[in-house]
């Protein structure tokens, strides 16, 4: 359960880090709060973490889950939330099913697939490294390779989907957000994933 | 940019402690940014609620009283409320028979809602999305059509026909009724400031406007010189009833976004009255009036509703919210 703690953390650290970035790629092709909105719900989460103590990582991913969508707003909260929940349910089967519980979450919250420029370009690939037994570093290139070719796609989901072919040439905010999800596990999780 | 406000962070919830000074009827959650009726939840009634972001006001708290919504949750400017707001606004409204939310058509609000009726043990809920705006064209490859001026349309006519106490599943037909036989587009003349942003939204150059505007400043379908109000009805009108069937008269509701003023919204209502006329639409009623606004945006929108019988008759029923009232 540490290294889930481990995780959760250091994707907040990644991701607060990063939220300037985060906005200024969500100003491109949305409305420019994808930044500000992950930190207020990943400091609350990290609050969250150091004053309470949990029975088990299910437990604290559920918290986790909780807090996101009760914080974070807009679109991204139910997404991350519902990404946690589902990983809750399926974290007793080890991390790979787990992340893959979490990412299909995502798909059923958002109605959403690969290539239409959203988190999923990052998570999908990442999830089919992890359960193909790959390395980190090789799960984490799968992330940023699908994050990286949402630059070309145009936008179907979200705000940015209503710039239509304007949403080209644009790296995705939530598939930048979601390759900081599978950076922070590759750096916290290594050997017992 | 200048604004009346005391910081940009107290917005939401300042404004919303004003509108409980200065209408003492309605009851308001500051924690939960919840306004509710005084009176309710009223026992056996279906209840009504609405939320999105702010910034679109009187849009959704003040439309909350008799005849119309039981409960209206507000997010941060121009986000969607989480969750936990929409349950608190749900169990304000619940009277024991069951609890319409009325939703519009926007990915973080649709999710959010979603997640909340989920998690509503022991009420029964039913949900509407509103999808009115026809400046969305290709739908299918986008988040869809917006919700926009079809919304307030829909909160008074279902808030009507929950009254007479019909039971949730006749409500949300009535309702989804409004959201079918209604459609919208609007205009923008100027940007919008977010209080937060503190700069314009979107560059709209002088002899330019946005045409089929959303009410975030979304991007319409496109950029048109700067026409006069009969040239600008022409354009509003025509793809909205290009995807009606008025056969019974159309409700025509002229809505301002925020900083034009009355004189040209009624000025542009009479342009679009005579170009229904021409067309040989009767108009059987009208609303004029900044009803659903993108803060300080200058510029408005046309929607139109395809009237029958029963949906005239919920229509005229008395109501009485901060922001429409009749009969009551």
């Amino acid at each position: 359960m540490g290294s889930i703690d481990a995780w959760v953390r250091e994707f907040a650290r990644l991701a607060i880090a990063d939220a300037p970035r985060l906005t200024e790629l969500d100003s491109a092709i949305g409305d420019a709060d994808h930044g500000a909105n992950l930190s207020r719900g990943l400091t609350a989460v990290v609050a969250t973490l150091d004053s309470s103590t949990f029975d088990d990582a299910a437990a604290l991913l559920k918290k986790v889950g909780m807090v996101l969508v009760s914080t974070v707003g807009g679109a991204s909260g139910p997404l991350y939330g519902t990404f946690f929940l589902r990983a809750a349910g399926a974290i007793g089967d080890g991390f790979p099913a787990a992340f893959r519980a979490g990412v299909d979450g995502v798909a059923s919250r958002g109605k959403s697939t690969t290539g239409e420029k959203t988190m999923l370009d990052a998570l999908v690939p990442a999830a089919e490294a992890l359960e193909a037994g790959k390395d980190w570093p090789a799960v984490v290139e799968a992330a940023e390779a699908g994050r990286d070719a949402t630059i070309p796609l145009v936008a179907r989901k979200g705000r940015a989907s209503y710039l239509g072919e304007r949403s080209v040439g644009h790296l995705d905010p939530g598939a930048a957000s979601a390759t900081l999800l599978v950076a922070a596990a590759a750096a916290t999780l290594g050997a017992d994933a | 940019m200048k604004k009346l406000i005391n910081a940009p962070a107290d917005v939401v919830v300042e404004a919303l402690a004003g509108l409980a000074a200065a209408h003492p009827r309605l009851a308001i959650d500051l924690e939960h940014r919840v306004v509710h009726r005084g009176d309710g939840p009223v026992p056996g009634k279906v209840g009504l609620v609405s939320g999105g972001g702010s910034g679109h006001e009187p849009l959704h708290g003040g439309f909350v009283g008799p005849g119309m919504l039981d409960a209206a949750c507000a997010g941060e400017v121009f986000t969607s409320p989480v969750p936990d707001q929409i349950l608190a606004a749900t169990k304000y409204a619940d009277g024991g028979a069951g609890v319409l939310h009325i939703v519009k058509n926007y990915t973080g609000d649709v999710m959010n809602f979603e997640m909340a009726a989920e998690l509503a043990e022991g009420v029964e809920i039913a949900t509407v999305v509103t999808n009115d705006d026809v400046a969305v064209e290709d739908s299918l490859y986008t988040a869809g059509r917006r919700g926009v001026g079809v919304t307030v349309l829909l909160e008074k006519i279902a808030g009507a026909a929950a009254e007479e106490g019909r039971s949730l599943a006749e409500v949300a037909a009535v309702a989804q009724r409004v959201n079918d036989r209604g459609r919208s587009m609007g205009l923008a003349l100027t940007s919008c400031t977010v209080p937060a942003a503190g700069k314009p939204t979107f560059d709209l150059p002088e002899d330019q406007m946005e045409l089929g505007v959303g009410i975030h400043g979304e991007p319409g379908r496109r950029r048109v010189p700067l026409a006069s109000a009969r040239e600008a009805a022409a354009m509003l009108v025509e793809p909205v009833l290009a995807e009606l069937n008025p056969d019974q008269g159309v409700l025509a509701f002229v809505n301002g976004l925020g900083a034009t003023p009355l004189i040209e919204q009624y000025l542009l209502y009479g342009e679009v009255a005579a170009l229904l006329d021409k067309q040989g639409v009767p108009v059987v009623r009208s609303l004029v009036g900044p009803y659903i606004t993108s803060l300080d945006m200058a510029g408005a929108s046309v929607t139109l509703l395809a009237l029958d019988e029963e949906l005239l008759r919920l229509w005229d029923a008395p109501v009485n919210t901060p922001g429409l009232r009749w009969g009551a």
